[in-house]
């Protein structure tokens, strides 16, 4: 049976990770499991976790009246799903549905901030990997802006 | 590892008369996407039609002008003489309205070629974005073919949205094989698509592949490209094994016209297909 | 004085030697028997095309004899400024350069690359005829034979050949003249490119205009140039006339109007692609594309597909087209090159660093006709002296061997 510290460890967001980090981590840590059309988390909900998505794929949507939902990303085995949890007022921005069955690691955000308040060498660690994955995102969303394959953009 | 490997017998076979379109006869019009379509061409005079992957013929619709289009068939098939158009011009369009019967003037094929036999042995991480698929292609036939010489072997799609996607059958089934790691991509899309959403850089860094070992080719948008390579570079590749299909304007495919000059380069004859560390410095001169 | 150009006035046929001559032979040709070398083309098929005086300049066109050369007259040029003046001599050949280059009739501006008609749901492709019309080209410059033979490069030497040049070159018979005048806007000598031919013609002519007297010296490049000398009434040159001959040419050599450093020039604009000189000049450049035209070396075409209005026939012609026009680099979206900056920088740095990873050769000769025909004076030798003067860094742009290698 794996243990959640190993498969903490495992995935690509904690590489590299601290030993010690990553016990203190699991702490904070559940396996989760959404099936297909399941949504994980709405917008406006409270942002309470994050997930390291381990297998399945996740769309991130907006809606819009006019022409439903709209999908902005999907995320994939090893990616991140959920930064809100981090920074007040802790609200989900936008709609998560799990797009095929898909299984993650959810981190409680209200453990994770207080374990990072009181420890900041951890809490500098995670954020310097939240930085490098909003950094990513940031890129990825302004190539897609690009519109890169049309003619005449 | 040359981009000028080129065998002769891969080269437009009539190099006293360059310019000399050879009548081909249309097989077959195949619909890919609402602006794209597929013509499958053999010469009218019978025979095949050698070519190497990554290579490019001159099309020309009667009357209306020529058009450089990159073979994207089955280089071990050379019987068929395959294109993939999309219809943005008056002759892309003459084209996209020509039916099984018609004559196309063919001139070709011309370029430089895909390293597909040379990096056998290692693994090949294939960058495809929008119709940037099609002249890969021949690279993934010839690779299936033989498949037994390569490691892993990881194919990339992006496209601007879902229906832009070429090849969807065909995807599907290569999908379908455990020996090919293929992943699709689109930038947006409603919720009616269950694919991935996302710009195909994104695949990059998760795909499996040994960057000491890999030879990358990528085709698409110039914007495009220079970030897949960015990725690419980050995960180590060695960039003399990074190479990258370049488009500018071509009329005479043999150097005669000065159009497709890329500083130095011809992209007709030094081209399309060029070793990264060969362009880099070109690639981020603004206008050249 | 005045040199009459008559048959009448012509040596007598007796003195026609009847040995073979050399490659190499100098010989001396009376000014009065120049129609004797113009008849012994005729005489062969060849068409004459030389100088002529049309609409105030010296252009190359159909010539029947000496008579229609231009006698007497030379060309002033300076940045942008081209006006024929009289000389106080009868010399034919007293002129630089106009505004025609051979490129005319060996690359012409318009030319059918084939024809096609429809035959059902198929369609019939014609060959275009090579022309094998024999062509004498009289008065070529040495900056221009060295033009020839860098076109000669892009469509002779590559993989592919261009049926309808190699053609033209092979029935080309050339006659060079030695310069003994440079143009306000010459610089070949900075180039290698003259002002002496020294190679790529048949026969090579010296005019000398003396006082009393008006000769050619003239060598022999070819056997046909040889076999054609002998022909004519001239005789053994002597040293008096191989010295006077000698010195019209370095004295041309010592007129040149501009000047250009060439000292690792391909290295020199490959590390200044983001110089801010391309800016002033983009500035005043205004895309014209006259440079492109009256350059000797440049080669760039289009293409025309045209059809009868049936649409049963069809037809593809090759144009001259120019690197200045935005249409130029245009692919499916946008032009690479937007700005006329991009452009000029494209045109100079082909012919002055890209030429020489291309073709192995400049493109540029320093035949000075971009320089006087740029109607705003724009002068390569000048800005290139402005890159020199001022170099970026070469880590700024570090373009190196072949396509950026180093």
């Amino acid at each position: 049976m794996e243990t959640l510290e190993r498969i903490l460890a495992e995935h690509p967001f904690f590489k590299g990770m601290d030993q010690r980090y990553l016990e203190l981590l699991t702490g904070c840590a559940s396996n989760v499991r959404f099936e297909a059309g399941e949504y994980i988390f709405r917008a406006e909900e409270e942002a309470n976790q994050f997930y390291l998505i381990r297998q399945g794929k996740v769309a991130l949507e907006a809606f819009a009246p006019e022409r439903g939902p709209i999908v902005i990303l999907t995320l994939d085995q090893g990616e991140v799903l959920g930064w809100s949890w981090l920074f007040p007022p802790h609200r989900w921005r936008f709609d998560a549905q799990a797009v095929e069955f898909t299984r993650a690691i959810a981190l409680d955000g209200a453990c994770l901030r207080k374990k990072t308040e009181d420890n900041h060498d951890m809490g500098y660690e995670f954020m310097k990997r939240f930085s490098q994955l909003m950094a990513r995102a940031l890129l990825a969303t302004r190539l897609q802006l690009l519109n890169v394959y049309e003619l005449n953009p | 590892m040359s981009t000028n490997s080129t065998p002769e017998t891969m080269m437009g076979r009539e190099p006293s008369a360059p310019m000399l379109p050879r009548p081909c006869t249309v097989q077959r019009v195949r619909q890919e996407t609402y602006d794209t379509f597929t013509l499958e061409l053999a010469p009218a005079a019978g025979g095949a039609f050698p070519f190497a992957p990554g290579q490019f013929n001159m099309l020309y619709a009667f009357g209306v002008g020529e058009v450089a289009i990159s073979i994207s068939g089955d280089p071990g098939r050379p019987e068929k003489l395959v294109h993939t158009i999309r219809a943005v011009g008056a002759t892309t369009k003459a084209l996209g309205h020509l039916r099984r019967g018609d004559t196309v003037g063919v001139r070709g094929p011309f370029g430089s070629a895909w390293p597909a036999a040379a990096a056998a042995g290692r693994d090949l991480i294939i960058i495809a974005g929008g119709i940037g698929l099609a002249p890969l292609r021949p690279v993934v036939y010839h690779v299936l073919r033989n498949r037994q010489k390569y490691g892993n072997v990881v194919l990339l799609y992006g496209a601007r949205t879902p229906a832009d996607l070429l090849y969807t059958k065909e995807l599907e089934q290569w999908r379908g094989r455990f020996d090919l790691d293929v992943q699709v991509t689109v930038d947006r899309a409603s919720a009616s698509w269950h694919g991935t959403v996302g710009v195909v850089t994104n695949f990059i860094p998760r795909a499996r592949f040994d960057p000491s070992e890999t030879v990358a080719m990528i085709c698409g948008p110039e914007i495009m490209m220079r970030f897949a390579i960015q990725e690419i570079e980050e995960m180590e590749v060695n960039t003399d094994n990074i190479y990258v299909s370049m488009e500018r304007n071509m009329k005479c495919a043999v150097g005669f016209c000065g159009h497709c000059q890329f500083g130095p380069a011809f992209i007709c004859k030094d081209g399309p297909v060029f070793s990264y560390n060969s362009i880099k410095t070109l690639l981020n001169i603004r206008g050249i | 004085m005045n040199f009459p150009l008559n048959r009448a006035m012509m040596a007598p046929r007796g003195s026609v030697t009847e040995t073979a001559l050399k490659v190499g032979t100098l010989r001396m040709l009376e000014g009065a028997s120049l129609d004797r070398l113009f008849g012994a083309l005729s005489k062969r098929g060849y068409r004459l095309l030389g100088p002529a005086v049309r609409e105030g300049a010296i252009v190359f066109d159909e010539i029947n004899s000496a008579a229609d050369l231009p006698a007497g007259w030379t060309d002033e040029q300076e940045g942008g400024t081209y006006r024929l003046k009289k000389r106080s001599d009868d010399a034919l050949f007293g002129y630089a350069v106009g505004p025609h280059s051979w490129k005319k009739f060996l690359h012409p501006p318009a030319e059918r690359l084939w024809q096609a008609d429809r035959k059902g749901k198929t369609f019939e492709v014609t060959e275009e005829k090579p022309d094998t019309q024999k062509t004498a080209f009289i008065g070529v410059r040495s900056c221009d034979l060295h033009a020839i033979a860098i076109q000669d490069k892009v469509f002779l030497n590559g993989y592919y050949v261009d049926p309808l040049y190699k053609a033209r070159r092979e029935h080309a018979f050339i006659v060079a003249v030695n310069c003994g005048q440079a143009g306000g806007t010459c610089f070949c000598v900075s180039m290698g490119a003259g002002p002496k031919a020294a190679a790529g013609f048949d026969l090579a002519l010296t005019e000398v205009c003396e006082p009393e007297r008006h000769y050619f010296v003239v060598e022999a490049g070819t056997d046909l140039g040889a076999e054609i000398l002998a022909e004519l009434p001239g005789r053994e040159v002597e040293g008096r006339e191989k010295a006077a001959a000698e010195d019209t040419v370095a004295s041309a050599a010592q007129q040149m109007g501009r000047y250009m450093d060439t000292t690792n020039i391909k290295e020199l604009l490959y590390q200044n692609y983001a110089h801010p000189r391309w800016d002033t000049v983009a500035a005043r450049c205004l895309t014209c594309a006259n440079c492109t035209m009256v350059c000797p070396t440049c080669f760039c075409t289009t293409v025309e597909d045209v059809t009868d209005l049936q649409g049963e026939h069809a037809e593809r012609w090759q144009k001259w087209d120019s690197c200045f026009t935005k249409d130029f680099s245009y692919i499916h979206g946008g032009s690479i090159r937007a700005t006329s900056k991009a452009r000029y920088r494209q045109w100079m740095t082909h012919k002055l660093a890209t030429w020489f990873d291309q073709f192995g050769t400049s493109g540029c000769v320093g035949c000075g006709r971009c320089i006087t025909w740029c109607p705003v004076a724009i002068d390569i030798t000048e800005e290139v002296r402005a890159i020199r003067q001022a170099p970026q860094s070469p880590k700024s742009s570090p373009v190196g061997d072949k396509y950026g290698n180093s």
